[in-house]
């Protein structure tokens, strides 16, 4: 095993970075007196354009409760939540926000402000619906539903789109009423602007990781980037923010700057990280100079590196399209695989790493096929480790490490006797001798 | 109890606990070239399948009788045991005489498991379908329809023969008949239950999981009729309503320990997806339009199904009072999440209304119950000789 070395790179973007984020928990203090109005809002394949059209500020309780758990604050509110009669098998970050309303703890020390209306934005995790019935229970606020059909074809339907743009027009009404605020249709569609803009340059991040060495870690820092990604991505805060990173990123690929002296393994991520052991786990990696070329957990919010991107002549239509299409939370599960298997052959990558979640089913359940798919299909390495994304009594360091360790010795052997292959080449090689036809197309042939 | 009941029963046990489908192999034989779709729980609009002339096939996991070789390592820890046993079930061939399976989006572990199955059992159909979770929606009536008609035009294609509203509004007079008996059977036991076994009558029910419904119609009449003739002496028990096992089921061991513990059960939520209509469904008129309007309107209540307007957990209560329960047992599958989640909710709401409560948790696959008889014994006495 190598030595730790300093994986992070501190650019101007994480200063703008954390100066965005406190200004985004100022705006919500000055909500709960009597500033604008804010609206909860799940990230999966968010609508937070729809919210920049009435000035009110997007509430995200996933972000609170990542919060909590990266500042190693989450415990408390989840054993409260408990005591409430959660169990031991629900979703740590419903517990954590649970907790933390009802014990009046918030990330930052700052007021957050009780919402106008409790939106959930049903996109493919069906934990999201029960987190906001509860959330507007406990804090007795309104409640309504934006049901969008899980992506069960190859692509969405006609009907799907359809039905999802009569109820964004029925929530618009709704939130009309709820804030006394005129939906100003014209701001709804500059947010969309904005939101395409942003997409772009994210995107084109996203692809500066395809560079070997990655100028990036698409799963570690990329997640710096999530936080400005949903609360700002509708308006020119965010456009501004991310042209910046873009730039700034550029100019360290065009230096030729990794983020190790020498970039040694190239692996795509699947499963959201370990928060509470966030730099424990990030530490792991760089001490095997391993880079995250991409993520699935990156594309929860949106899946824009595939070129989607939102469309201000067509806002509502292209808003019901990112919720039921471009994101991974509604995309089924074996289109994950294909997401993951596009990753390993267009980013490079030499190997899978899959981190399985015990809070989040959406994400975890089924893993073990999915590594199955990879490694017996396919042919790619993949490491599987266990633990949780909020609740740090399920994180085995040394278990895991141990494991991380055997992974990537097992690579560094198998690139010494020439047996490990990046990219295409790596699927090429699976075990058969044939290319593997991708998970999805039997599910194309059906339809 | 009756030596015709018991027979009865006793038939039904048999049917349900033969893992490999055997009445459906036969319906198969006796009908070549028909096709036979499974349907994961809780619910599926089972009309479509039938009026396809296919043999809707009810699955509610495996129980005890399955050992698991392959379907722990494809879904890991934290995952419900029905979902690995119907996983199992199809890599080990059990699933064999059916054509297809379908799901809906339940919770997160079931819908995966739909794409799992579809990558592992190559050659079947396997469809997902959408439920509206916002039924106040103006468009939610016409989309579920959509979604209905998607649904059978896969089918048609699949079986080569045209679904006709005729057909549709024959096999939901059917189904309505089915329903109708079952809420009969469930009125029989809330008004004598000391007459009625609810494991008795759980059996007659699931059996219709394998049987097609006229069949089973037969069966349910044949049942209602012996159950209202049987005569027995009413017990010291408490009356309790089961609540949280709507997907995977608790042994029938620990059905029949909660009655001989001294609960006398007056509803439960066992099976749910075969009672799932408050009433009829309409009969007449566009058979699509009266099933996806009842789906959206006119549904019992629960864990899997939103609707605001409606909140279950005052809804429990309503239930609880409206049949002079007193008390709530909560029978949660381990890892089932959306019951886990109704849980804090329900047991909020029950506490205002000073309704006593246990939580149990089992899994299908447990078949000793020493603790959990304790806890239900415990329970009881302290309702009685409060």
């Amino acid at each position: 095993m190598g030595e730790t070395q300093a994986s992070e790179y501190r650019g101007d973007i994480h200063r703008q970075q954390r100066d965005l984020m406190l200004r985004w928990y100022q705006r919500l203090e000055e909500s709960a007196h009597g500033g604008p109005p804010a609206v909860s809002l799940m990230i999966s394949g968010n609508c937070v354009e729809l919210l920049e059209a009435f000035g009110a500020v997007p509430l995200y309780p996933e972000v609170n409760a990542l919060q909590l758990a990266i500042r190693h604050q989450s415990l408390d509110p989840i054993l409260a939540a408990e005591e409430l009669g959660y169990a031991a098998d629900n979703c740590a970050y419903v517990k954590a926000d649970i907790g933390a309303l009802v014990k009046g703890i918030t990330p930052t020390g700052t007021e957050l402000p009780v919402p106008k209306l409790v939106l959930c934005n049903f996109v493919g995790c069906n934990t999201y619906v029960k987190w906001f019935e509860h959330a507007a229970e406990f804090q007795n606020a309104p409640l309504a539903m934006l049901d969008v059909p899980f992506l069960r074809t190859a692509e969405p339907r006609a009907e799907d789109v359809a039905y999802i743009v009569c109820q964004l027009k029925e929530i618009v009404k709704q939130l009309e009423e709820l804030t006394g605020r005129r939906f100003d249709y014209d701001r709804f569609r500059e947010a969309v602007r904005c939101s395409a803009r942003v997409e772009e340059a994210w995107s084109r991040i996203k692809h500066l990781a395809r560079r070997t060495p990655t100028p990036f870690d698409a799963y570690f820092d990329a997640i710096t980037l999530m936080g400005p990604l949903y609360v700002y991505r509708g308006s020119p805060e965010g456009v501004e923010f991310f042209e910046l990173a873009l730039r700034e990123l550029q100019e360290k690929a065009e230096r030729g700057e990794g983020i190790y002296d020498q970039e040694r393994f190239r692996v795509v991520m699947e499963g959201p990280p370990p928060y509470p052991f966030f730099r424990t786990f990030r530490d792991m990696f760089a001490a095997w100079k391993a880079t995250a070329v991409a993520s699935t957990y990156s594309t929860v919010g949106g899946l824009w590196e595939f070129g989607f991107r939102h469309d201000p002549d067509h806002p509502f239509e292209s808003l019901a399209m990112h919720m039921l299409a471009h994101n991974v939370t509604n995309r089924n599960y074996l289109q994950r695989y294909d997401q993951i298997r596009r990753y390993v052959e267009e980013w490079d990558a030499d190997a899978v790493v899959i981190h399985f979640v015990k809070s989040c089913r959406l994400f975890s359940a089924g893993q073990g096929d999915m590594r199955g798919y990879f490694t017996q299909q396919l042919g790619v390495p993949t490491l599987y480790v266990e633990s949780d994304l909020e609740d740090p009594r399920y994180f085995s360091e040394a278990q895991i490490r141990n494991r991380m360790d055997a992974f990537f010795e097992a690579l560094e052997h198998a690139r010494s006797t020439g047996t490990l292959h990046r990219g295409v080449a790596a699927i090429r090689h699976a075990p058969g001798g044939e290319i593997a036809p991708a998970a999805s197309d039997r599910l194309k042939i059906l339809q | 109890m009756p030596a015709a009941t018991e027979s009865l029963v006793e038939r039904c046990r048999e049917i349900v606990e033969d893992l490999s489908l055997g009445e459906v192999r036969r319906w198969k034989e006796a009908h070549p070239g028909a096709r036979a779709i499974g349907y994961f729980p809780v619910y599926a609009p089972v009309e479509l399948i039938h009026a396809a002339g296919m043999l809707p096939v009810g699955l509610n996991g495996a129980g005890d009788r399955l050992d698991l070789q392959y379907a722990d390592a494809r879904f890991g820890s934290f995952i419900c045991s029905i979902v690995k046993t119907t996983l199992e079930m199809g890599l080990t061939g059990l699933l064999d005489p059916l054509d297809g399976m379908l799901f809906s989006g339940i919770c997160d572990s079931a819908r995966n498991l739909a794409f799992v199955f579809e990558r592992n059992l190559p050659g079947k159909y396997v469809d997902f379908l959408h439920l509206p979770q916002n039924p106040s929606s103006a468009a939610s009536t016409e989309f579920l329809k959509g979604e209905y008609r998607r649904m059978g035009d896969a089918l048609e294609k699949l079986g080569g023969r045209k679904l006709d509203d005729d057909a549709l509004r024959a096999s939901i007079a059917v189904y309505n008949e089915n329903r109708k008996l079952l809420r009969d059977l469930y009125g029989l036991r809330a008004a004598s239950p000391h007459q009625v076994r609810t494991s008795d009558i759980y059996l007659l029910q699931r059996a219709g999981n394998f049987l097609p419904v006229e069949t089973h119609n037969e069966l349910l009449r044949e049942g209602l009729g012996s159950l209202a003739d049987g005569e027995a002496k009413p017990r010291d028990s408490v009356r309790i309503v089961i609540e949280g096992a709507f997907c995977e089921q608790p042994p029938l061991d620990l059905i029949r320990l909660i009655e001989d513990a001294g609960c006398y059960v007056l509803d439960d939520d066992f099976l749910l997806g075969r009672r799932w209509f408050t009433g009829d469904v309409p009969a007449y008129g566009d058979p699509l339009e009266s099933l996806a309007s009842c789906y959206l309107n006119h549904s019992v209540y629960s864990s899997v199904r939103h609707d605001f307007r409606n909140r279950r957990h005052k809804l429990l209560v309503e239930k609880t009072q409206r049949l002079g329960a007193q008390a709530v047992l909560f029978l949660i599958a381990k890892f089932c999440e959306p019951a886990y989640f109704d849980y804090v909710l329900f047991k909020r709401e029950l506490e205002a209304a000073a309704i006593p409560h246990l939580l149990l948790e089992f899994e299908e696959k447990a078949f000793t119950f020493d603790r959990l008889r304790t806890e239900v014994e415990t329970f009881v006495e302290s309702l009685l000789f409060d």
